[in-house]
């Protein structure tokens, strides 16, 4: 059991770095939307996954006992989790190991840099990394002089072409092989300049490109999968063998890792490698896994750190309704079957984390009022297919719901200026709230006819509900709503003048 | 305050409901009652799905399999460790003299690791249901670098350490040495999920599976 807090409750302390939206997710989606070639190869590659992964998954007959203990095995991880960090800590230091904590992103990479300097060196070799990418520590280290490569075939054709990803599996999904081909061909150096536009080419190619990178480089920086208290031991899953590279030959490694990555025991990684790779790529198995504890005498890095990183997960963790976002083991999963992800791309989202868990991680790390992450636990429709697939069971729309709820409390709350939304629902309560209103309302249907046009068809609602015409045109509304077509179609001629059943409403304008 | 209390204490107040620690129900499959045979055809199903080479030799028949396996091969690295009479029949053509061995005291560089074509190593443990292999750098497999670097990764596996499914693989393991567990070449479907194998691990991987 975790010791019971004493001290005074501090408030929540929310994480910075590539976690926001900058611009609210419609406007955003909107214009990935308008990227054709993204949308069909993001469709085919969810598609393409979402099948293999039910493949895999269908296979196995404890599938559901695996993530019923997966979800356990975290809750307890969360409710464990400084006598578990304080474990991890004990072995891995006694192991030759060095941790740091950061506090939050500015911090870890100024400990990251100053590793760096510390062996003299001026580049690093990088092995895929969500945690790095959520601190900005490339564009970080530039502005302090030394050059990150990033060594994921994936993240080296974003890097190289100064892009982003598109999604957390296969960051450069959005981009075609004669792409690839000639973001090589612009940005490699010695590239063969008959490079042809075949994957097994490119890969080749990047083989090349790197192989001297790696067997030279003296500092690797990695993520960490996964960090087992028990005996204090990392272990990162990989595919291209970049990972192992990073992770074996240069003689300082430094990993960046939060702190809700932890494990309890060397048995629960049985679980999670078991759900993971299926999961996650849809194979039985990814090609590498590597695990280290701390320093091995005569084999691998002697130079051993890990960086602790909180930016925001204590804040995550402190809600208690949000707080099993923080069970994510990054599978990308609920993405692949998120019908809102699936047309919009990972770019929509701004954040690092894209997807069902993004819409609910990103808000929680930053605290819902950051920039327009607000608008975040609203990409979604409430299906549910990302609560069916996440291996470790995370209930995501549950916590979209409570995270809207969040928003609208911290608005309120706030005394903003209203906004649209709360000024149209205060009209809509207006108007429905008396059948004379609502006749006031409905006379003014014959404007929207105006707005139309001849081809009875809107086009541009001005405000909030432009979003809703961004992406479709709205049939005119009629000229008469339904309650003044049932007072003249009802208008008997010799009724007596004051007609039952239709309240004083509506009859303004009837002759 | 220090990053670590600062952030101890966050953790501690964000947990002040005290939330119940859940027994972990480990109701999943945690043994299972395969033959060696049924073993050894999962596995080389398997690694085949994976494009990995599969041989299955009697304990006897093994130096000819290297052999055979070496014969367009330059020179091959071995931990110090392998068995060196695994290698009588590949020694009766060159004498020995393509082979070069990592050993305390006389580390391969990486540069020379760099310059051989192929590596030879035993492993530690494998698991039939998922086609993976697990060196845990014993004296037959070597430092994680040897297995790396060159180009090709002849592995030799023996019937006893085929285990079903990967609770019973971790079992025998400790997680305190390094470890590599290996399924299939290195690959990526990075480019149009088309998949590809072999980038910047071995590009080919050759499993020769020993009965008996
Ligand atoms: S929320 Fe679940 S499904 Fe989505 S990435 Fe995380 S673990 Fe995978």
């Amino acid at each position: 059991m975790s010791g019971t807090f004493l001290g005074m409750p501090s408030l929540p302390v929310f994480g910075i770095g590539n976690l926001h939206e900058h611009e609210p997710f419609p406007k955003a989606a909107h214009r990935e939307l308008g990227n054709t070639q993204l949308r069909a190869n993001l469709g085919h590659a969810t598609r393409t996954i979402r099948d293999k992964r039910l493949a895999v998954v269908s296979e196995l007959p404890d599938w559901e006992e695996l993530r019923e203990a997966g979800r356990a095995i975290k809750e307890s991880v969360m409710a464990r989790l400084p006598e578990l960090l304080e474990q991890f800590e004990a072995n891995f230091t006694a192991r030759g190991g060095i941790i740091h904590w950061a506090r939050d992103a500015g911090e870890a990479n100024r400990i990251v840099a100053a590793l760096i300097r510390d062996q003299g060196a001026d580049e690093v070799v990088k092995v895929k990394s969500m945690a790095t990418q959520e601190i900005g520590l490339n564009e970080y280290l530039e502005e302090q002089g030394i050059a990150a490569f990033e060594t994921d075939l994936a993240e080296l054709i974003v890097q190289l072409d100064h892009d982003k990803p598109s999604h957390i599996l296969v960051p450069a999904i959005h981009k075609n092989r004669s792409q690839v081909r000639d973001i090589f061909l612009r940005e490699m150096e010695g590239v063969d300049p008959e490079l042809t536009d075949e994957p097994a080419r490119l890969a080749a190619a990047a083989r090349a490109h790197l192989r001297r990178k790696f067997l030279s480089a003296k500092v690797a920086v990695s993520g960490a999968n996964f960090a087992l208290a028990d005996s204090g031991t990392l272990a990162v899953v990989e595919s291209e063998g970049n990972g192992r590279m990073c992770l074996t030959l240069p003689e300082t490694l430094i990993t960046v890792m939060g702190v809700e990555k932890l494990l309890p025991a060397w048995e629960d990684l049985e679980v999670f490698m078991q759900l993971l790779p299926r999961s996650s790529t849809g194979e039985r198995m990814n090609p590498y896994t590597s695990l280290w504890t701390g320093v091995t005498p005569d084999d691998g890095p002697q130079n051993v750190h890990l960086v602790l990183l909180d930016n925001g997960r204590s804040a995550a963790l402190a809600d208690e309704m949000g707080r099993s976002a923080l069970h994510c083991i990054r599978c990308s999963a609920c993405m692949n079957v998120c019908p809102v992800y699936e047309r919009t791309g990972g770019h929509a989202y701004g954040s690092t984390y894209p997807g069902p868990i993004g819409a609910i991680l990103s808000p929680l790390l930053t605290g819902i009022t950051a920039e327009e992450n607000s608008s975040l636990p609203y990409a979604s429709s409430l299906c549910g297919a990302c609560y069916d697939a996440c291996p470790v069971k995370i209930n995501i729309p549950d916590i979209l719901v409570h995270l809207r709820g969040e928003d609208v409390d911290s608005k309120r709350g706030k005394k903003r200026l209203p906004s649209q939304m709360d000024l149209g629902m205060k009209a809509a309560s207006w108007a429905l709230s008396s059948g004379k209103n609502l006749g006031l309302v409905e006379k003014a249907l014959p404007l929207g006819r105006l707005a139309a046009g001849p081809d009875r068809k809107i086009t541009k609602l001005p405000g909030i509900a432009g979003g809703w015409t961004q992406s479709r045109d709205i049939p005119a509304p009629p000229g008469l709503s339904f309650r003044q077509w049932w007072d003249k179609e009802h208008q008997a001629p010799a009724a007596p003048p004051a007609a039952t059943g239709t309240g004083d409403a509506g009859t303004e304008e009837n002759p | 305050m220090n990053a670590r209390t600062e952030i101890l204490d966050r953790i501690r107040s964000a947990l002040r409901d005290a939330p119940a620690v859940p027994d972990v129900p480990r109701d999943y499959r945690r043994s299972s009652a395969l033959g060696e045979e049924e073993l050894i055809e999962l596995l080389t199903d398997r690694l085949l799905d994976y494009k990995a080479n599969v041989f299955v030799e009697e304990a006897a028949t093994v130096p000819q399999r290297l052999a055979a396996l070496l014969e367009s091969t330059g020179r091959y690295a071995v931990p110090h460790g392998l068995d060196q009479a695994l290698f009588a029949e590949a020694d009766a053509h060159d004498a020995g003299s393509r082979r070069v061995t990592d050993a305390p005291g006389h580390r391969l560089s990486v540069e020379e690791l760099d310059g051989v074509d192929a590596v030879v190593t035993g492993s530690a443990v494998a698991v039939a249901e998922t086609g993976t292999i697990i060196l845990d750098a014993g004296p037959d497999q070597g430092r994680r670098v040897i297995s790396l670097v060159p180009d090709r990764h002849i592995c030799i596996v023996r019937a006893g350490e085929i285990t079903a499914i990967l609770p019973e693989a971790l079992r025998r393991l400790d997680a305190t040495r390094p470890q590599t567990w290996i399924s299939g070449p290195s690959a990526t479907s990075d480019i149009e999920l088309e998949r590809v194998e072999g980038v910047h691990g071995p590009r080919t991987l050759d499993v020769v599976i020993v009965r008996g």
